[in-house]
């Protein structure tokens, strides 16, 4: 096992880590504002990226196609969100989870009406696919340094926005005390919307990023909506913070579970046990973690509500 | 005198910054009504959810009836016999009257462990039921669903409930929270009948109420427990009447109060 | 003296013999109008339908009845399946031997979940059975001597004896019925025990509950252990049905869809899981015929239902039997 191994790994656990920021971050704001369990959430990031793909494969340009695709996913999930998840705020969380995976089913086959059933495909602009020399002896893909740097960026954004910014004020008062921030006359309804657009346009943006790497294809969401509620809750229900401080974790357990730790078992147990039990041992790790973390701290890491 | 039912020592509550409860003390004699008072803000409720185990403390000691409880879960505290009502309603809404109060009898009375035989034809706790729905006024109110009662009748089977479970000491949170006069009356009379049958802490801003019933008040503010006695030993306190400035005791004329 | 018999409360349910017994009696015909027609193909289907039943009862009585929002049922039909294949596989075939065992392991199962999950609220609950169904999925998967991702086949169904065959369709259906019937019975007894009013209460006022001096867990936890076992059960039937098993009768889409038939049925209903299976596995039916993508009808429904009868297709029945 050798130092460059690892660093190549951390990178790709940073990238996965803020992929899933990404998604998680829209996630909790809408869960720690609204109290609303959006299942639906995995579609967005599927539209999110059909869209982007689409564009890209009719323009020919990448960007253009991340641009427009972004846009169309955060119209779509105001559209959403006006028509039919408003009605489920009020709602119990049973309703919610229902109504919500209603939708994640509608959306998955909608997808495949207008698409089929094959994956789409979707690729890295010319200019960043490449490697790229990060020192002698260690060279690391363009692509996923453009990844880290997007959710750098973002993370650098929202921060700002929710820290600095006016808007950034009612989403964390609304997240912390709905009935507080309804009483200081923020205009909820609006920021509703707007909470939820973003976080659309978050997912279409992860989506985008993440369709060379992984498939562009129908149920894309669902597994990825697993582990970014798994992000959230470790987090803490209604904190980017914990979002990031999740994300990252989660991203690197699992690049780490799934790269390293059947190297471990390898030395360890032998091959056959290594290629018998590793896939296992390292999806079950996240899930090991999140237990474990909801074992000491029931709500989380940064619990946002009162 | 007598080791007292429940003994607070040095307890404390904090939450960030805030010194909610402040190294409170309290003694609570068996059998007498003990109020517990104080301006708005002096945690008073945070007490209330120390002392029955809403809310665990930071340090400091409960005893009751001889039994350290400090570490014990809210339902435990419960069945030895330490019973709270809340100051905002909680009851059984989809459940009538007789059910609610039915199901704080199967609480302290056998196991519900219980997977094959009907509840309902158990006559006896529903009999007890309705004689603790007379009790509190209840009596003709028996399959009203709890949602449908008005406000007073809420309180009520609130104070019901909790009497219900054949408590040792009763823990009443601003039992009469927004009753008329009619309604208080009734409800300081049933607490008083009270008095040497259960032990009461009562936490209550009608002065009235309090100087009607209490055999002890304590008072509370910013969680230190700054003043213990009888209802005259209270009036007369300096620090109390500093505490209370501008407060509910400001109008209490003390020669209105007989002692 | 007052008349001490409550009112109809939402704490007490009947059989509703009125119309249960005939559509029992019904059911008991099917196989017989099956074999006058000639066509057996329908009791099949029709035993699928009864162990969905069960399946979606088991979790009516902790998501319906008890308020636990369980995101991770399926796992536990899966574990019933699973134990019974791969006891088959070691050569164990006596219904007697495997099913115990396989209804005692998930029970088991159920506990160690149970206890860990239920000491969170809310959406964390949620989560976290959501999580350990996952954990199970993915293990299962692993388990390459059982089949992994492809699953597992049974040579053949379990052997009962005494005249009875469940390699014939029949036989199995009847068992099926027989299970069902049995947990209704033993659910209508329970929920006006003891134990169901108190699990019910506590869906209604858990806080309350406590502060009256009830063990809240551990009513939750038995419970969920045997909803959990029941499950198991319909796991088993399940295995013995398909002849197979795989990873994917334990995936939480197939959680969300037991979640789709209670609600559909009647969340809180004592024939919510049986009528939610029913009109879901008939809607699914009748989609399917018209278009490949059912789903999207089938999410539609969902949706309306949620938005619009909350209380399931039961509450409409009741309603639609109060107004005439």
């Amino acid at each position: 096992m050798n130092a460059i191994l690892i660093l190549e790994q951390m990178l790709n656990g940073l990238q996965m880590g803020l992929m899933l920021f990404l998604l998680a971050a829209g996630l909790t704001l809408v869960f720690g504002i609204m109290d609303m369990i959006n299942l639906a959430h995995g579609s967005l990031y599927m539209v999110g990226a059909y869209l982007i793909a689409s564009i890209t494969a009719a323009t020919g340009s990448f960007w253009a196609g991340l641009g427009f695709g972004v846009v169309g996913a955060a119209v779509f999930g105001v559209l959403l969100e006006i028509s039919i998840l408003r009605r489920l705020y009020q709602r119990d969380h049973v309703s919610q989870v229902l109504g919500t995976f209603a939708i994640l089913l509608m959306c998955n086959e909608s997808v495949r009406l207008i698409w089929g059933s094959q994956p789409l495909s979707l690729n890295p602009p010319l200019a960043l696919s490449g490697p790229v020399e990060i020192f002698t002896g260690f060279s690391y893909p363009a692509y996923r340094l453009f990844m880290i740097a997007v959710g750098l960026a973002v993370a650098g954004l929202l921060y700002l926005l929710i820290a600095h910014t006016r808007i950034g004020m009612q989403v964390r008062a609304g997240a912390s005390h709905r009935e507080m921030a309804m009483a200081m006359g923020t205009n909820v309804q609006r920021l509703f919307t707007l909470v939820f657009g973003v976080g659309a346009a978050l997912c279409a943006l992860a989506g985008g990023m993440l369709g060379p790497l992984l498939a562009v294809q129908v149920g894309m969401g669902e597994s990825i909506l697993i582990l970014a509620f798994v992000v959230i809750v470790i987090g803490g229900i209604g904190s980017v913070r914990g979002a990031l401080l999740g994300a990252l974790l989660v991203g690197c357990i699992d690049t780490a579970g799934r790269t390293l730790l059947p190297l471990v078992l390898v030395n360890v147990a032998g091959a056959e046990f290594a290629s018998n039990a590793g896939p296992a041992l390292s999806s079950i790790l996240i899930y090991i973690f999140m237990a474990t973390v909801l074992f000491f701290k029931p709500r989380g890491l940064f619990p946002s509500h009162g | 005198m007598t080791k007292p039912l429940l003994h607070i020592e040095k307890l404390v509550k904090r939450f960030g910054g805030l010194t909610a409860t402040d190294h409170a003390d309290l003694s609570v004699e068996k059998g007498k009504i003990h109020a517990l008072i104080g301006p708005n803000g002096a945690g008073k409720t945070t007490l209330i959810a120390q002392i029955s185990g809403a809310m665990p403390s930071d340090s400091g000691r409960i005893v009751f009836a001889r039994h350290d409880i400090t570490k014990m879960t809210m339902d435990e505290r419960a069945r030895l016999g330490l019973v709270r009502s809340y100051q905002i309603t909680s009851i059984f809404g989809r459940l009538s009257v007789l059910e609610n109060i039915a199901l704080a009898v199967q609480a302290i009375e056998g196991s519900s462990f219980r997977f094959w035989s009907s509840a309902r034809s158990e006559k006896e706790r529903y009999e007890k039921a309705h004689a603790v729905a007379q009790r509190v006024g209840l009596g003709t109110r028996l399959t009203q669903l709890a949602q449908a009662l008005s406000h007073g009748e809420q309180r009520q089977l609130e104070v019901g409930l909790a009497l219900a479970s054949r408590p040792q000491l009763l823990l009443l949170d601003e039992p009469m929270a927004g009753m008329g006069p009619e309604e208080t009356e009734r409800m300081v009379g049933l607490l008083d009948s009270l008095r040497g049958e259960t032990t009461v802490v009562l936490v209550e801003h009608d002065m009235d109420a309090v100087f009607k019933l209490a055999d002890k008040i304590s008072v509370l503010v910013f969680g230190k427990v700054i003043a213990s006695g009888n209802a005259q030993e209270i009036k007369d306190n300096p620090s109390v009447k500093v505490a209370y400035l501008g407060d509910d005791f400001q109008h209490l004329n003390v020669s209105q109060v007989t002692p | 003296m007052a008349d001490l018999k409550p009112v109809p409360s939402v704490l007490e349910h009947t059989l509703q013999l009125r119309w249960s017994l005939p559509f029992l009696a019904l059911l008991l015909a099917l196989p017989l109008a099956a074999y006058s027609v000639g066509d057996t193909f329908y009791v099949g289907m029709a035993t699928r339908v009864l162990v969905f039943a069960l399946a979606a009862s088991s979790l009516n009585l902790i998501l319906g009845f008890g308020g636990m929002v369980s995101f991770g049922h399926a796992a536990f039909l899966g574990i019933g399946a699973y134990s019974v294949a791969i006891l088959m596989q070691n050569g164990i075939a006596s219904a007697w031997i495997a099913w115990p065992l396989a209804i005692l392991l998930t029970a088991l199962v159920s506990l160690l979940i149970g206890w860990v999950s239920l000491r969170t609220q809310g959406v964390y609950f949620i989560m976290i059975t959501l999580a350990f169904a996952q954990m199970l999925y993915y293990l299962v998967i692993s388990l390459k001597a059982y089949g992994g991702d492809d699953g597992l086949s049974l040579a053949a169904r379990s052997s009962v004896g005494g005249g009875i065959d469940l390699s014939n369709d029949v036989h199995l259906y009847y068992l099926s019925l027989g299970a069902l019937v049995m947990a209704m019975v033993f659910m209508v007894r329970l929920l006006n025990a003891r134990f169901g009013h108190a699990l019910q209460a506590i869906r209604e006022n858990e806080v309350r509950m406590t502060a009256l001096g009830f063990a809240v867990f551990r009513y939750k936890l038995a419970a969920f252990t045997l909803a959990g076992a029941v499950a198991g059960l319909a796991g088993v039937l399940f295995a013995n049905l398909n002849g197979f098993v795989s990873p994917a009768m334990m995936q939480w889409s197939q959680s969300g869809m037991l979640m789709m038939m209670v609600i559909l049925g009647g969340v809180g209903h004592l024939y919510g899981g049986v009528i939610g299976a029913i009109a879901f596995l008939l809607l699914e039916e009748f989609l399917s015929h018209y278009t490949m993508h059912w789903q999207l009808g089938l999410g539609a429904v969902l949706l309306a239902v949620v938005l619009f009868a909350p209380n399931g297709i039961t509450s409409l029945l009741k309603r639609k039997a109060s107004h005439d």
